[in-house]
């Protein structure tokens, strides 16, 4: 794997088994960068996802989170540092405020003031007030409240599934602008799952293609 | 009618209580509905069960032991706690029988022994009297209360996992993440308890205090014994779920603060 020296990796996997779900030989991400991951459905995107927030473990092989593998790492400390947010956005009963404030109080954070998570709707392209009510929102605001709840978190690493799948293309493209540029600004590492090529070569730094639960390439993505 | 004024029943007045079950299973028949079988197995069972409780009381009344009451205890609790899990829907794995049982084990014995000592009196509380009806309904309502307990928890931490790792993704900890889980199948066990004490005196008349005014017993007198009972039945019920959700939530979780996955729960030996 070609990796320049000045970049670390924050996740290195080495013969990674999971079921017959997923086998990856050797991976490394790079920390600091956007990564996407890409794929059919069904290749196993979300298993890797979830191996990483070690919401699951593999059967054999190991995860090395900076430089420590992940056995050796505490699940609720790691995933108060590497955040995911599911490709079904969870709505958690309560209003929008509840619901964005959810994240910080499921890890221990302080909670900031009303100013501050209306910000974030903006980042996000919510227009809604902080007290209505969650449950009524549609797909595609669900996932930006998701978002949003993650990105308030400032967690080290955000590891997202398919965070733009329910909003159209012009919602898609603001809103996925907005959140790269809110990650570089904080020096979070981002890994992103997409089934859409456009979106990882216009967003991603390194595109990870799996097929049938392992990679079969890698690319250096170099816009701008 | 005879001095204390209790009618007894004759045999025949019994027979006739039969006979109405008999027009019962007529008429379920006469509209297909298959259910002749339990009707007749429950009544028979009942009977049956009823008949020996009567030929244990009638001893222990005669010959009062503080080792047969124990004995008499443990057996009620062995009974309840086998038929908990015989109420539960999904076969159990030995972590949650071992937590149902000192769950329900814990939350009667403490509820039984305050109400035996402080609200029915030291100097009576090891009466047969007073222990076997009063164990039997706090430990009744308990094992009630634990099976719908069970039931609900088991159910939402299958429908509720995107929930409950969603939660976990965000750094929650398998408590916090089950916490509503935990909280809604407390209600649901004490639910019933609750319907009861809001029904009561208006929709039914429980059966405790039908029983005692039936017997010749002032409805003053029963009325205080079945509020002391009521709550007696609260606390029990509910000091048996706390007991049970506090500790059976952990069950669905690994040590790494993973959500297993069903069949790695509740059936894994
Ligand atoms: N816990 C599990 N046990 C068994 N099989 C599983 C489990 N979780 C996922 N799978 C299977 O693993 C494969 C990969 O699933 P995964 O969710 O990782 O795919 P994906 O790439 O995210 O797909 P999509 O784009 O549709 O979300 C699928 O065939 C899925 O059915
Ligand atoms: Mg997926």
């Amino acid at each position: 794997m070609e990796s320049p020296d000045n970049e670390k990796p924050v996740f290195t996997l080495k013969e990674v088994k999971f079921n017959d779900i997923l086998y990856i030989k050797e991976l490394a991400i790079t920390e600091k960068k956007t990564t996407a991951i890409v794929g059919k459905s069904g290749s196993g995107k979300t298993t890797l996802l979830k191996l990483l927030n070690k919401l699951i473990s593999p059967d054999s092989g190991t995860i090395y989170y900076r430089d420590t593998p992940l056995e050796a790492i505490d699940s609720i400390t790691l995933r108060r540092e590497v955040v995911m947010m599911p490709q079904t956005p969870v709505i958690f009963e309560g209003d929008i405020r509840e619901n964005l404030l959810i994240g910080l109080k499921f890890s221990e954070k302080e909670l900031p003031s009303d100013d501050r998570l209306m910000n974030m709707l903006q980042v996000v392209g919510l227009d809604k007030k902080l007290d209505e009510p969650a449950h009524q929102l549609s797909g595609g605001e669900k996932q930006r409240l998701a978002l949003a709840r993650v990105m308030l978190m400032e967690p080290s690493v955000w590891l997202l599934d398919e965070p733009s799948s329910a909003l159209d293309k012009d919602t898609e493209d603001e809103v996925m602008q907005k959140i790269m540029d809110f990650g570089k600004r904080n020096g979070s590492t981002i890994i992103f799952v997409t089934h859409s090529i456009p979106m990882a070569e216009k967003y991603a730094e390194e595109i990870i293609e799996i097929e049938n639960g392992e990679i079969v390439s890698i690319k250096q993505n170099h816009h701008e | 009618m005879n001095k204390s004024g209790i009618v007894d029943i004759e045999l025949w007045q019994l027979m006739a209580a039969y006979a109405y079950v008999i027009v019962l299973l007529v008429i379920v028949r006469i509209m297909g509905i298959k259910r002749e079988k339990i009707i007749v197995m429950s009544s028979i069972r009942m009977t049956l069960q009823l008949i020996i409780a009567g030929y244990i009381l009638i001893y222990l009344f005669n010959h009062p032991s503080f080792w047969f009451l124990i004995l008499l205890f443990l057996l009620m609790e062995g009974f309840a706690i086998n038929n908990t899990f015989k109420r539960v829907k999904v076969p159990l794995n030995r972590e949650l029988k071992k937590i149902i049982a000192y769950s329900l084990g814990g939350g009667t014995t403490i509820s039984l022994m305050y109400f035996l000592l402080v609200v029915i009196g030291s100097n009576t509380w090891n009466d047969p009297r007073y222990f076997i009806p009063i164990a039997g309904m706090l430990i009744g309502n308990s094992m009630t209360g634990i099976s719908l307990g069970i039931n609900r928890l088991i159910d939402s931490m299958r429908t509720e996992r995107d929930r409950i790792e969603g939660a976990l993704m965000l750094g929650a900890t398998p408590k916090t993440a089950s916490k509503d889980i935990v909280n809604k199948a407390f209600d649901a066990s004490i639910l019933p308890t609750i319907n009861s004490m809001l029904g009561m005196g208006i929709v039914f008349l429980p059966g405790m205090m039908t029983g005692q005014i039936l017997s010749g017993t002032s409805p003053l007198i029963a009325i205080k014994y079945q509020i002391a009972i009521m709550l007696g039945i609260l606390g029990s019920v509910a000091f048996t779920v706390l007991i049970f959700v506090h500790r059976a939530y952990k069950v669905f979780f690994n040590k790494d603060a993973q959500l297993l996955l069903p069949e790695e729960t509740v059936t894994k030996e």
